[in-house]
């Protein structure tokens, strides 16, 4: 059987990992590289990078650390944030990521995902959708949530199949930072809507969101940042409280320390 | 040396990096000779079949490829890479592959989700005697798992090369093993300890 995946996300500024996608006052969380390395060895199954360098530097900076982290992390990792072109894709994969991740370039121009997908395979294109929960629908933004589209969250899930996305990281902007669970029924939702994965986020705060999001809201993967990174719970804890309940899950040592659920 | 065949898809950055890891040099060519002078064979591989055959073609790596096989050098195809060998590929179409292995590439029934994605159980297919078990394995455990990103898969019409299934909706062959020709599925370059043990058997098996 194919296990759920359990991911950590490293929001990386100027090649530091640092706190929060807010970009005023980043805290400084330490090197991309040695807590890659660090999750690994906890058996996070996968790897997301999110750049989120606001300058003209940006892509000499992520493509060295994506190169570093390669050499040295055996997992497979993801990499998003600003991707406009089939170049930014092109050297992020030839550096060494496995998969990138669009968002807003996605919704300005949908054929772009067509194209990279033809181009570089279904497989390595994720498109990212952050979700905002109106009157009755939910609305797909971008620019970091700070722009609404009117674009109905589970249409676009749906468009973005077609056009060759190989899978679907789908943030809970309401849910985002509280630590108070995933947005169940939206994730629910958009995975039956799709036959290709869902990858759940925003709102992860203890071991029994995760699992509500892996059954009840049928994702196929849950991510997660800050819990891990404070070591407010770690992936080991988090897996084996999964796998307890029944949860097909990687797990082969058992450590189980660092949670305070 | 360890040849890495460069025809423009996927990466091979990755699959360098992890015998590197392991204590193997490689090369990663797209150039006839270098594969003719290479110890053993490694084609990977992420993207479309029928690119990816044309590439071949184009590049004429595909007889050499041939050629080597023919004359036992170890040849690890990965994921795209094993697919290729095969007689036909289903994929947007159906195209013919380097038809070393007889068989089809065959696509997941739309009751599973695709891609399968995600880390999968291995289980090795060997006899009462625990003999016959591929020298890709040795020291991983049976049931171990390992990296899957992939639509579709290999179905080997001899099913004596298959070296161990997994299951997804279905049970389909997730490695094969014949000879000096070896095939995984999944990705050990991105299956961690265990992935890496995967790239250093074969790499011991070059130096034989």
């Amino acid at each position: 059987m194919l296990t759920k995946r359990i991911i950590p996300c490293l929001d990386v500024n100027k090649g530091r990992v640092v706190k929060g996608t807010k970009f005023d006052n980043l805290v400084d969380e330490g090197d991309p590289i040695e807590m890659a390395s660090f999750y690994e060895k906890e058996e996070a199954d996968e790897l997301v990078f999110l750049d989120i360098t606001a300058s003209w530097e940006k892509r000499n900076i992520i493509i060295d650390l994506v190169g570093k982290t390669a050499e040295k992390v055996f997992i497979p990792f993801t990499v998003g944030g600003g991707i406009r072109n089939l170049d930014d894709i092109y050297y992020l994969l030839r550096a060494g990521a496995d998969k990138v991740s669009i968002n807003t370039t996605a919704v300005l121009n949908p054929l772009f995902i067509r194209e990279a997908s033809s181009k570089f395979g279904t497989s390595t294109i994720v498109v990212a959708i952050d979700a905002i929960r109106t009157d009755s629908i939910w609305e797909v933004v971008i620019n970091g949530g700070r722009t609404r589209t009117k674009l109905p969250v589970v249409d676009w899930a749906k468009e973005v199949e077609r056009l060759g996305a190989g899978e679907i990281l789908l943030t809970s902007m309401d849910k985002d930072g509280t630590k108070d669970g995933y947005d169940i029924e939206l994730t629910k939702t958009v995975s039956e809507k799709v036959n290709i994965p869902v990858i759940a986020s925003g709102g992860a705060g203890e071991p029994k969101h995760l699992y509500e999001v892996l059954v009840n809201g049928k994702a196929d993967a849950a991510l997660a940042a800050s819990i891990f990174h404070r070591r407010e719970c770690s992936i080991p804890r988090v897996k084996e409280f999964l796998k307890q309940r029944g949860v097909e899950i990687r797990l082969t040592e058992k450590k189980g320390e660092g949670c305070e659920n | 040396m360890i040849v890495i065949i460069d025809y423009g898809m996927g990466n091979l950055k990755s699959v360098e990096n992890a015998f590197t890891k392991v204590g193997y040099k490689t090369i990663i060519t797209d150039d006839p000779n270098q594969i003719k002078k290479a110890s053993s064979l490694v084609l990977p591989g992420v993207g479309a079949f029928r690119d990816a055959i044309k590439s071949l073609r184009v590049k004429k790596i595909d007889e050499e490829l041939i050629s080597a096989i023919g004359k036992n050098k170890p040849f690890l195809g990965i994921c795209l890479g094993m697919q290729l060998l095969f007689s036909f590929s289903e994929e947007g179409g159906l195209f013919k592959g380097l038809d070393i292995m007889p068989g089809r590439v065959r696509r997941f029934s739309s009751l599973v989700k695709c891609p399968h994605l995600g880390w999968n159980k291995i289980k090795f297919i060997q006899d009462k005697f625990k003999r016959n078990m591929s020298p890709l394995f040795l020291d991983i455990p049976d049931e171990s798992y390992f990296y899957f990103i992939h639509s579709y898969y290999c179905e080997p019409d001899n099913q004596k090369v298959i070296s161990s299934t997994t299951d997804y909706g279905s049970v389909f062959p997730s490695s094969i093993w014949k000879d000096n020709l070896f095939g995984v599925q999944f990705h050990p370059e991105k299956s961690s300890t265990l992935g890496l043990k995967i790239l250093k058997n074969f790499g011991d098996l070059s130096k034989c």
